[in-house]
């Protein structure tokens, strides 16, 4: 079976000369023009069968594949003592309570910009590990890459690896190729179903809801978003698979954009492998003087790729770069006693480089890596701050719209304001809240009763907001300024911190 | 022209559709199969949402989805959940006494909420949405009340309102003078009456004419001090907040045709609970008397 024939992703030709029109559905043999009633104008999904293979790559994807799924499935798990009347959950989204938990962390929902950091963390992250490496991200650490392989794994060990797999496959069907079918999507199923219940238990308190849900008395949006991500992971995992990468996932386009010629990628060196020739033919050609590549053509490399692609034809879209072509052929070259990285992380500008008999150079540090990392260490650096200094008490200030200002009848000025306090703490607070700004003023807290020493404390529950109504009054009878900048204080009485919000004091207009 | 047009592509290997533009090419780059599938599911989901919900406007109504649903149904059910979570705060505030909800903190916020809405449905068109009030309408924020500031005389001019008609409201008003008394006493009185409260007096002005003038006519009312009366709502005229306003003119055409500011009742347009949460919600407005 000619494999290179039936790889509908690839180029031509090696992808140095056009990487830009990488084009999906180039076909790898020039054919004539079909007849115009014959146009496709939709090409039938090709089935691709991965064949294992071991190596460092390979055992990078395990690792990495043990360590992000278990931490997935087991972090709702990890319990997190806050006190009494806190979650116990390390990692938890409090929708009902409004609340997102992270260990030591609690994040109030005003508090969202800290998504906007994590987001922007991300994103460069990924544009640095781009510049450095290619599509790590793709080929590693993508849930997508992730849970494919994971599929593959299942996939390999029921129905068998490439070779088995695609005799049968290719036979009659037997009851033995629908029972080894029924157990491989059962799998898939059983895994999809757990990746969509360890989903919801990040929204509620895992061991309860593990009770609730094997009891039938969890809500009904927690089995609808099992069964939600139940569906998504099969179909993705099991059926979509490279479809994801090459047709619906953005990244991949927007990563051609971003890359330079500097970035390591998953490279066939082909200044060492071409011409192909086998290994008996070599040494006919080495007998002659004549060159003759390293590449054997055994097609390893091809068979291996979850995408399907022919990593010799040059980068393109379809290369997640994972790195398992790497693995097989370097086990092809160690049986052959060659030297292993003939396909390897490398530029393309080397293989050039090497083509002219000059040593290769490696770039890590460029422009654009440094700006990347520098971002990342400003972002997740005003990230910490924040995170660090931020006040465990809170005030807003609504100033009434309607009346402005009060005219009281000995002549002073009044003016009301709505005032939120905010309270982090997991214990209950007194506060007092004083203002500065004006000559005489008094503070009043409608509605409050006074404390035994003559003092409107606001007591406000732990972990929570509570919202009073307070008038200020001019009393120095002079007439105050049509506005008055005035801070609001808020006082925590036993700690003495100070929350602090700055607004205005209304009076009437000079001409009235 | 078609099968001139059609080739293949060099660079890419890949069949054109045979289309050109001033010398571009198409290339056919077919869509994956099961993009296709994706497209009928959504016409297949598209049939079942007809099925489900109201879709098909027909003449008079439009189809009525197979299990009722029914987007105002949704409304009134939602409405009912919210009632019934508040049920239990609601029948606290129904049993508590005004002076009970002002002490009670939880229930002093409450009350608030609930009288906020009434408030800005039944009040605000003449109070203003704050209570700040307009020229010849109260605003409820000061300290200055014409029929008293505490929880209970609030809850009375509510509830029965001033001049409504109501037997039990406030019937007191400011009668017209014009004809008792002549345009230049009435001058002399509206200039006492702004020196009550320490407005500057135009010079020349007869403030000893004006005070007997004040103590014949208004002092009945009024107080001999100015300082008004709450069981009539007659205004205390020593202090700074003036209803109608104080320039001179405003006072004299107060005096010559009188005042009767129409409060309307809202017993029996408002539910117990509401003229409850109203009261304390304006009694809370800052200006309430303890």
């Amino acid at each position: 079976m000619n494999a290179s024939a039936d790889n509908a992703l690839t180029l031509e030709k090696p992808a140095q000369e056009a990487p830009a029109l990488a084009h999906l559905a180039a076909q790898a043999e020039v054919k004539p023009p079909p007849p115009d009633d014959d146009i496709p104008l939709y090409a039938a999904r090709r089935e691709i069968y991965p064949q294992s293979t071991h190596g460092t790559f390979r055992r990078i994807k395990w690792a990495v594949l043990v360590i992000t799924l278990g931490i997935y499935y087991l972090l709702p798990f990890v319990r997190w003592d806050r006190g009494p009347d806190a979650p116990t959950q390390a990692v938890l989204v409090d929708f009902p309570a409004r609340r997102f938990y992270f260990f030591f962390i609690e994040i109030w929902p005003q508090e969202i910009y800290y998504l906007t950091g994590l987001l922007i963390l991300a994103a460069i992250g990924l544009f640095l590990m781009n510049a450095i490496a290619g599509r790590v991200w793709c080929g590693y650490l993508c849930p997508q890459t992730v849970w494919t392989d994971l599929f593959f794994a299942v996939e390999r060990l029921v129905e068998g690896d490439r070779r088995e797999h695609m005799q049968r496959d290719a036979r009659k069907w037997t009851a033995g190729t629908w029972a080894r079918k029924g157990v491989k999507h059962f799998i898939w199923l059983m895994i999809a179903w757990w990746t969509g219940g360890a989903w919801v238990l990040y929204f509620a308190d895992a061991p309860t809801l593990v009770k609730d849900l094997a009891t039938f008395q969890a809500p009904l949006v927690a089995y609808a978003w099992i069964g939600i991500l139940t569906f998504t992971t099969y179909t993705l995992a099991g059926h979509m698979r490279e479809q994801v990468c090459l047709y619906m996932c953005p990244w991949p386009r927007i990563q051609a954009a971003l890359t330079d010629e500097y970035a390591l990628n998953v490279t066939y060196r082909y200044d060492r492998g071409e011409p192909r020739c086998s290994v008996k033919k070599a040494e006919q050609m080495r007998a002659k003087g004549e060159p003759a590549g390293d590449c054997v053509d055994c097609l390893q490399c091809v068979h291996v790729c979850p995408t399907g692609v022919d990593i010799r034809d040059g980068a393109n879209l379809g290369c997640i770069q994972c790195g398992l072509c790497i693995d097989a052929c370097d086990n092809i070259m160690k049986k052959l006693g060659r030297a292993t990285g003939l396909i390897a992380y490398d530029t393309d500008i080397n293989v050039q480089r090497r083509l002219e008999g000059e040593k290769p150079f490696f770039k890590i540090v460029r422009t654009r890596t440094v700006l990347y990392a520098a971002i990342i260490a400003i972002a997740g650096g005003v990230m910490l701050y924040t995170l660090a200094t931020r006040a465990s008490e809170g005030i807003s200030v609504i100033h009434d719209r309607n009346p402005m200002y009060v005219q009281l009848s000995d002549g002073a000025v009044r003016n009301a304001y709505t005032i939120r306090i905010v309270n982090k703490q997991l214990k209950n607070r007194n506060f007092i809240i004083s203002v500065d700004g004006l000559p005489s003023s008094l503070v009043d807290f409608v509605g409050l009763p006074p404390r035994a020493d003559g003092r409107q404390l606001v007591d406000v529950g732990p972990d929570t907001t509570r919202e009073v109504r307070v008038t200020v009054t001019d009393y120095s009878r002079t007439p105050p300024a049509p506005s008055t900048s005035i801070v609001f204080k808020l006082i925590d009485i036993d700690s003495g911190e100070v929350a602090k919000v700055r607004d205005h004091f209304f009076g009437p207009e000079k001409n009235k | 022209m078609a099968e001139e047009t059609r080739q293949i592509d060099e660079l890419t290997g890949t069949a054109t559709t045979g289309h050109e533009w001033d010398g571009l090419r198409e290339l056919n780059t077919p869509l994956p199969r099961w993009w296709l599938w994706t497209f009928y599911a959504t016409i297949v989901f598209a049939i079942g949402y007809w099925v489900v919900y109201p879709t098909w406007p027909l003449v008079s109504k439009a189809t009525q989805g197979a299990f009722g649903w029914h987007s105002r149904t949704a409304v009134e059910s939602d409405l009912a959940a919210l009632r019934a979570q508040r049920a239990p705060m609601m029948a606290k505030l129904s049993a508590a006494s005004l002076a009970q909800i002002a002490a009670n903190v939880e229930l002093l916020d409450f009350a608030r909420a609930e009288g906020r809405v009434a408030f800005a449905d039944n009040c605000a068109p003449c109070h203003g949405s704050g209570g700040g009030g307009a020229k010849g309408y109260p605003n409820l924020n000061d300290d200055d009340w014409l029929w008293g500031g505490k929880l209970p005389q609030i809850e009375q001019t509510i509830r029965y309102g001033a001049r409504s008609g109501n037997d039990k409201g406030h019937q007191g008003n400011m009668p017209p003078f014009a004809g008792v008394l002549k345009p230049a006493e009435i001058s002399n009185v509206a200039e006492y009456v702004r020196s009550l409260s320490g407005l500057s007096v135009e010079k020349g002005a007869d403030l000893a004419a004006g005070k007997k003038l004040f103590e014949g006519n208004c002092a009945v009312c009024h107080g001999a001090n100015g300082k008004g009366n709450q069981e009539l709502g007659s205004a205390n005229l020593t202090d700074k907040i003036w209803l109608y306003g104080s320039s001179l003119q405003t006072i004299m055409n107060g005096i010559e045709h009188g005042h009767g500011g129409v409060m309307p009742a809202w017993e029996g347009r408002l539910s117990e609970t509401t003229i409850k949460a109203l009261t304390v919600y304006v009694w809370s407005f800052g200006g309430g008397v303890k």
